[in-house]
């Protein structure tokens, strides 16, 4: 072994070690949370910072359920992000399926027009969708928190990048033996496209899961219609919040969607698009 | 998935997959078309095409959540101009944005430079620093709140290893927006990190080998081999953080409720108060149209600097 090579490993030896650092201390916080959520109450906040308290209690977990009606939060959020996931999914495998395949007049302008769409940030359209739901009678409902931001070009967008990489030849020879769009949609295109549909799938019920502004906005019985965020965000700035039981209702928000991501990881980047704007 | 990373590019330019599908093989479908748009296009006409014109129309009114309406032509905008509320909070957005953006880009850039596309273990990174991107921004801000709390980790933390009295972070009107920056960085950079290492592995190993034979250093390197052929994707990623930047609203919200006085508060935050505290809805219409318009400014500047620096054909 030269010098020149031992040189090198140590150089990568030390740089690992520091990057493995930094990977800890951007855990730090996470670390913090849940060594928090498993303290008695009068623990939470000493001098010293201890990992852990006089006992691990588990028991803390339960205890938020019967503190705020987190079960209840749960449940919504997750029939909401279903239901909205759901309809994103089958409205823009339609529409890209359209813009992919079918050829009508217009196609191309009404595409940038679709794109056009993704530039208007939500924060422009609450005061006139509060005003719409108002005038609908759905302020208060899960139709507000599902249906106003189910229809997204993204999901469009992404769906017909993938289209377009189907092979045309498949269609053709359906299309030659009678077979119409719908069910070559159906029969080829839908079973072809599951990847990206899962990536889909995925990024629109996190976004959903996370969404905050929209339901703050909307939901005025928050113990009737809150979603998790909301129910978090109704303790901040109480006196004596009870932080040990907020901490384990904040890990369990977090659970569900950090195993998806560790399920996707290596669709991630498929899914940069879906999450970079789409935070509603 | 080799064809996953090509997915990083600005939304709306023109591919070669644009032209694939303009294949003449397949006509008259324009009745099917129409079946097939109808829920889309339906619901973005209901949900985004027409509340954008409404929320047009709405900053024209004096315009209360309950109660008489009344036009009143742009003195809402003016009344913004005059607010020195208003003022203050596109100072503090912009500072925002200031701050936030190019330290995120830095870290995000820096980082995946670090871990290399040669290291072991670099999806655990992506993985890892990708997961509160997407984990709920209440919860990770909760988090922080606790973190910066008096008596919290940093607090008790600073005083017992170091000695330091650490100010009230959050209470200060020094330290709260670098604050709520300092954890925007956290929840955010894995996004631009999985930007920026899915462009670094595109890079050639053969072109970067070939330049370090002729003698090129490691920042000659990355300045002449690497630099040019992920600014697309440096493009891509300063674009999209300009523009969530600018709409933040859930960081200062919980961690110090635009606080102390209205040190931290965004526009974004603004407009909900003026919409959902004072009920004023055509005074929180207006606001949300000057985002925008400060939004669309600085995209439009993006895509024409871009020209000077963006090399797409490398």
């Amino acid at each position: 072994m030269t010098s020149e090579t031992l040189g090198r490993r140590v150089r990568s030896g030390v740089s690992h070690t520091l990057l493995i650092i930094v990977a800890i201390a951007f855990l730090g916080p996470l670390v913090y949370a849940v060594s928090t959520s498993l303290k008695p109450a009068d623990e939470v906040f000493t001098p010293t910072p201890h990992l852990f308290g006089s006992e691990i209690r588990w028991q803390n977990y339960a205890d938020a359920f019967t503190f705020a009606p987190f079960g209840r939060y749960f449940l919504n959020s997750l029939f909401v992000a279903v239901a909205g996931t759901a309809v994103v999914v089958i409205a823009s495998s339609l529409s890209a399926y359209a813009f992919a395949r079918l050829q009508f007049r217009g196609r191309e302008q009404l595409f940038v027009l679709f794109l056009g769409t993704l530039m208007v940030p939500q924060e422009v359209l609450i005061v006139p969708m509060y005003w719409l739901m108002q005038s609908l009678g759905w302020v208060d409902s899960y139709w507000a928190l599902i249906l106003p931001w189910a229809f997204t070009a993204f999901g469009t967008f992404l769906l017909r990048q993938f289209f377009l990489t189907v092979p045309a030849e498949l269609e053709e020879a359906a299309r030659v033996d009678g077979c119409g769009p719908f069910r070559s949609f159906l029969r080829i295109m839908l079973p072809l496209a599951r990847p990206a549909i899962a990536v889909l799938t995925v990024f629109t019920f996190i976004s959903f899961w996370g969404s905050f502004l929209w339901p703050l906005i909307i939901v005025n019985s928050v113990t009737d219609k809150g979603t998790v965020p909301l129910g978090l965000a109704q303790f901040v700035g109480q006196q004596g919040t009870q932080w040990n039981l907020m901490m384990a209702a904040s890990i369990l928000a977090m659970v569900p969607t950090v195993l998806l991501v560790i399920l996707l990881q290596k669709h991630l980047v498929r899914g940069l698009l879906v999450t970079g704007l789409g935070g509603r | 998935m080799a064809t996953d990373t090509t997915t990083v590019a600005p939304p709306g330019l023109p591919s070669k997959a644009d032209r694939v599908g303009r294949r003449p093989a397949l006509r008259r479908d324009g009745r099917f078309a129409g079946i097939f748009l109808a829920p889309s296009l339906g619901g973005l006409a209901l949900f985004t095409l027409f509340p954008t014109a409404m929320a047009l129309a709405i900053s024209l009114f004096d315009w209360p959540v309950f109660g008489e309406r009344k036009f009143l032509g742009i003195d809402n905008y003016t009344q913004l101009l005059n607010d020195p509320v208003f003022r203050r909070v596109v100072l503090n957005t912009a500072l925002f944005v200031v701050l936030y953006v190019p330290l995120n880009l830095v870290v995000s850039l820096g980082l995946a430079v670090w871990v290399g596309p040669k290291i072991k273990g670099r999806q655990a990174f992506r993985v890892l620093f990708f997961i509160p991107v997407m984990t709920p921004m209440v919860a990770n801000v909760m988090v922080w709140r606790l973190l910066f709390q008096p008596g919290g980790l940093l607090d008790s933390g600073l005083e017992s290893w170091f000695g330091i009295n650490a100010p009230n972070f959050l209470g200060s009107s020094a330290w709260a927006m670098p604050a709520v920056v300092a954890m925007s960085i956290w929840q955010g950079f894995g996004y631009n990190f999985l930007v920026f290492s899915a462009a670094l592995d595109q890079v050639p190993q053969s072109q970067l080998e070939s330049a370090q034979i002729d003698g090129a250093g490691p920042l000659q390197r990355f300045r002449y081999v690497t630099w040019p052929m992920i600014t697309p994707s440096i493009f891509f990623a300063t674009t999209m953080t300009l523009i969530t930047s600018f709409q933040v609203f859930v960081q200062p919200f919980i961690l110090t409720q635009g606080g102390p006085g209205v040190a931290t508060q965004t526009i974004v935050m603004y407009v909900y108060n003026q919409g959902w505290q004072f009920l004023t809805m055509g005074l929180a219409s207006a606001a949300g149209w000057v985002l925008f318009v400060i939004i669309m400014a600085v995209t439009a500047i993006q895509f024409v600097g871009q020209r000077k620096w963006v090399q797409y054909d490398v």
